[in-house]
């Protein structure tokens, strides 16, 4: 090999692993959730704080989970996604209201629409913890045994639903 | 009057460090444990940033948890377990020793060994080499008369 093909080859190299590592997204990171059981939780309901809601009441269903909050811009955008998907009767989409305040949270709803069967309040963002949320907006799909199958960090677009989420849902209710 | 004065304050200044372990010292050890703990853990949200350095909502809450694992008596195993549980060892600033780590552990020092090696191939090579004489005799009588202050004739003539 000729000495000068060397920088030559050592730059190809580079330019490689950089161009691989620009199409990779570093705000996805894996969830160690998957695969595992649905995190515990039994908090009020956003609507009505006297009922709680917990991941159990859930067993046997196929069922989105959708953090959100009404400060987050993102889930603005996502949002469209969901009051169109809870229209087509798929799954049944529940909240889990990240750090938000209640007036807020359901002004929230009452302009841009209510997909969810119902929310559930995190006020303190303890179950989000527990759920490894780190940005707002996450999904969660869960299984009819309770068990986390796929998280989405970041809105979802109407593609993601399309690709993943939806052929997932229709596995998930066909096999089991 | 002076002396006794004088050995009354030092007798007070024990008596107060004899009850230091108190909540104030108790406090402080924890605080420290929690600042070395949220240093080794990244913050989620700032990737760039550990939990002690961060200022976001969630490194905020992240901290309290660490605290709160703490002040309940878990170790700092615990804590990172716990964390790693809920983030995968992403949060983590030392990764775990593990198949898909491996590389990124003993990259570096595998890179090293190829360099060593290639340089010492080098080198070799270099050594085994014969040095041949790069300059014909007229050269060298030239350069002789160079160096010795004349002026070179023409070695031909």
């Amino acid at each position: 090999m000729k000495w000068w093909l060397w920088p030559l080859g050592l730059f190809l190299v580079l330019a490689v692993f950089l161009g691989v590592g620009l199409t990779l997204n570093p705000r996805e990171v894996p969830s160690p959730l998957i695969g595992k059981s649905a995190p515990h939780f039994q908090l009020p309901q956003l609507h009505d704080p006297e009922k709680t809601f917990s991941q159990k009441d859930m067993l046997g269903k196929v069922w989105v989970l959708n953090v959100w909050a009404s400060w987050c811009g993102p889930c603005r955008e996502e949002h469209p996604v969901w009051v169109d998907l809870a229209k087509t009767q798929v799954v049944p989409i529940y909240g889990l209201n990240y750090k938000d305040k209640r007036a807020d949270s359901i002004a929230w709803l009452k302009r841009y629409g209510d997909p969810y069967v119902l929310s559930v309040a995190d006020t303190e963002g303890r179950i989000g913890i527990d759920y490894g949320v780190y940005g707002v907006p996450e999904t969660y799909l869960i299984d009819k045994a309770g068990v986390i199958r796929y998280k989405h960090i970041g809105p979802v677009y109407p593609s993601v639903l399309k690709e993943k989420i939806l052929p997932l849902i229709a596995k998930l209710n066909g096999n089991a | 009057m002076h002396k006794s004065l004088f050995l009354f304050i030092i007798l007070v200044c024990i008596g107060l460090s004899g009850a230091a372990p108190s909540r104030a010292a108790d406090d402080a050890a924890l605080e420290q444990r929690v600042q070395r703990l949220s240093e080794e853990l990244r913050c989620l949200v700032c990737q760039n940033q550990s939990l002690a350095d961060s200022h976001a909502g969630l490194a905020i809450d992240l901290k309290n948890q660490v605290r709160e694992k703490l002040k309940q008596g878990a170790s700092e195993k615990e804590v990172i377990a716990f964390m790693t549980e809920r983030y995968g060892d992403f949060v983590l600033y030392r990764p775990p020793v593990k198949g898909t780590t491996l590389l990124l552990w003993f990259g570096p020092g595998l890179l090293m060994v190829a360099g060593l090696i290639a340089l010492f191939a080098r080198l070799r090579r270099r050594a085994s080499e014969t040095v041949e004489p790069s300059l014909t005799i007229d050269e060298r009588a030239r350069a002789v008369a160079l160096l010795e202050g004349r002026t070179p004739g023409n070695p031909r003539k």
